[in-house]
């Protein structure tokens, strides 16, 4: 059996998450505390992709990045990027796909707060950024963790957004869940198998331990 | 000298509401915002701490401003140095009760006063334990606290003790009265208690739907002036049995009932629940020593 395919899929995973947990808490914080009109549309925006087929975001992903085309063009020529058909763009890619799995626990976070707590730290006249690091952040560690999780576990689960932009190139874009398909394809039943298997004992044992840290079963074990 | 005049259409439960208010308080005064709920006393607080935009106003401190929405001034909530204690005490979980105060300190403030501010309200041997495994009580002598740190000018209370049974709430009471006189504050806060109002503030505004309906020293808004009592108490009635031609009433003040017989006459517009006085003048009161 190749491990490229499961070693990629692991590394896809962690920088996407990586990348993800910096760029959300700041959209969730904002989707939590705005009174602004256009707060609707920045929802429904990242939620799309939990409606969306990952094929129709992957096949726009696919034209926009191409270097026939305007955006893709300028990323090559400007910033030496080829997002299609290389790890940088299932990187972009995977972080719009699993953008709702991040932002909403951290959102649902930040809401759950009762606001007197926020509104404590501005009379004792701390800064909105300070209130943010010292204040909320720490108090919402459950939801960043869940957020955390939800987004690595998904981006693990990934086919139809990598297959489109990232096509099946070996040590490139070949990630786990795409080797599955092409073992069975090509009638490997068995390394298709240790694949699965390893996908799923790994997804499980992860969400196991966000289940048990957050339901404080773990906590005898540092305190 | 504080002045505060504001204005501001507020949401109320039936409807909208006009909320229109001018209070003057002078320096180390306790003065007591009365009212029933959805009046819009907590309105006036959080306006004055910088949380919620008049629509119209003024707000000046010993002649710094505050607010002015003629000069289009209005200073954010970290400008105002106000100590703010919140109905839900408010606490960061994250911290423990010392590290709570050790936040509200300012850059290169003297750590001395979170020191200081423990030893008054008693919290010494809890200082270390996060606000979840602390009592109500105990929650609101640090939010207390929590306030001081800054020695702001002005402290705000909102219903603080409103959640406490009245054992907890007379000892809470001391500890603010005690705080009030030991930083010579200037203190606001709501109560809708009379009996906390007779007992903490020089100064009462009743506040009824966005107005001040009264306004003066407690016992004077809260009694009728033909009583000329030389002691008096204020407290809820919890009974009332009839005993052949005579009632007989029970009273709660502060946490001791007291009986009291009445004519039919005198209780006719009362029913339990009502607050009342209790005064006396004709004979003199007997003093005995306790304990």
């Amino acid at each position: 059996m190749d491990w490229e395919p499961l070693v990629l899929t692991f590394k896809l995973a962690v920088v996407t998450t990586i990348v993800l947990f910096f760029i959300s808490i700041p959209i969730a914080y904002w989707l939590a505390y705005t009174t602004s009109r256009i707060k609707p549309v920045l929802e429904t925006l990242v939620s799309m992709p939990l409606v969306l087929p990952p094929t129709v975001l992957g096949f726009y992903l696919l034209v926009a990045f191409s270097p026939a085309n305007t955006i893709g063009s300028w990323l090559n020529h400007h910033l030496g990027l080829q997002l299609i058909f290389s790890f940088e763009g299932l990187v972009v890619a995977s972080v719009l796909y699993s953008l709702p799995f991040m932002v909403h626990p951290i959102q649902a976070g930040f809401s759950n707060l009762p606001p007197t707590i926020a509104e404590a730290s501005y009379v004792l006249g701390k800064s909105k950024i300070t209130t943010l690091f010292k204040v909320l952040l720490p108090n919402i560690k459950p939801s960043l963790l869940t957020g955390v999780v939800l987004a690595f576990a998904h981006t693990i689960g990934e086919f139809g957004v990598v297959l489109m932009i990232g096509g099946n190139i070996p040590g490139k874009t070949k990630v786990a869940s795409i080797a599955i398909y092409d073992e069975v394809e090509a009638l490997n039943y068995s390394t298709a198998n240790w694949y699965s298997f390893i996908l799923f004992i790994s997804t499980f044992s992860i969400l196991l331990l966000v289940y048990l840290i957050n339901g404080g079963h773990l906590k005898r074990f540092w305190k | 000298m504080i002045h505060i005049a504001l204005q501001k259409k507020l949401i109320a439960a039936n409807g909208e509401m006009l909320l229109d208010i001018d209070i003057s308080i002078e320096q180390g005064k306790v003065v007591t915002l009365y009212g029933d709920s959805g009046a819009g006393k907590t309105s006036i607080l959080r306006m004055i701490a910088g949380l919620l935009q008049a629509d119209k106003g003024s707000i000046t401190i010993d002649k710094h401003i505050w607010l002015d929405t003629d000069q289009r001034i209005c200073l954010k909530p970290q400008q105002r140095k106000i100590g703010f204690v919140f109905q839900e005490y408010a606490l960061f979980p994250n911290m423990t009760v010392k590290e709570n105060l050790l936040f509200a300190l300012e850059k290169g403030q003297d750590k001395h006063i979170v020191e200081e501010l423990i030893d008054i309200v008693e919290l010494g041997n809890l200082q270390h334990r996060k606000p979840e495994y602390l009592s109500g009580g105990q929650k609101q002598r640090v939010a207390l606290a929590r306030a001081m740190v800054r020695k702001p000018k002005i402290l705000m209370l909102d219903e603080p003790l409103s959640a406490l049974d009245s054992k907890m709430r007379a000892k809470l009471q001391d500890y603010i009265l005690r705080i009030h006189k030991q930083y010579n504050l200037t203190t606001l806060l709501i109560s809708h208690e009379i009996g906390e109002v007779i007992k903490m503030s020089d100064t009462v505004y009743v506040i009824d739907h966005g107005r001040i309906s009264k306004q003066g020293n407690p016992i004077d808004v809260f009694t009728t002036k033909h009583i000329s009592g030389k002691f008096q108490f204020s407290g809820e009635i919890v009974q009332i049995i009839k005993e052949d031609v005579i009632y007989i009433v029970t009273i709660l003040i502060g946490t001791n009932f007291v009986k009291i017989i009445a004519q039919e006459s005198e209780i006719e517009t009362m029913t339990i629940g009502d607050n009342v006085i209790v005064a006396s003048k004709a004979f003199n009161p007997l003093l005995q020593k306790i304990n």
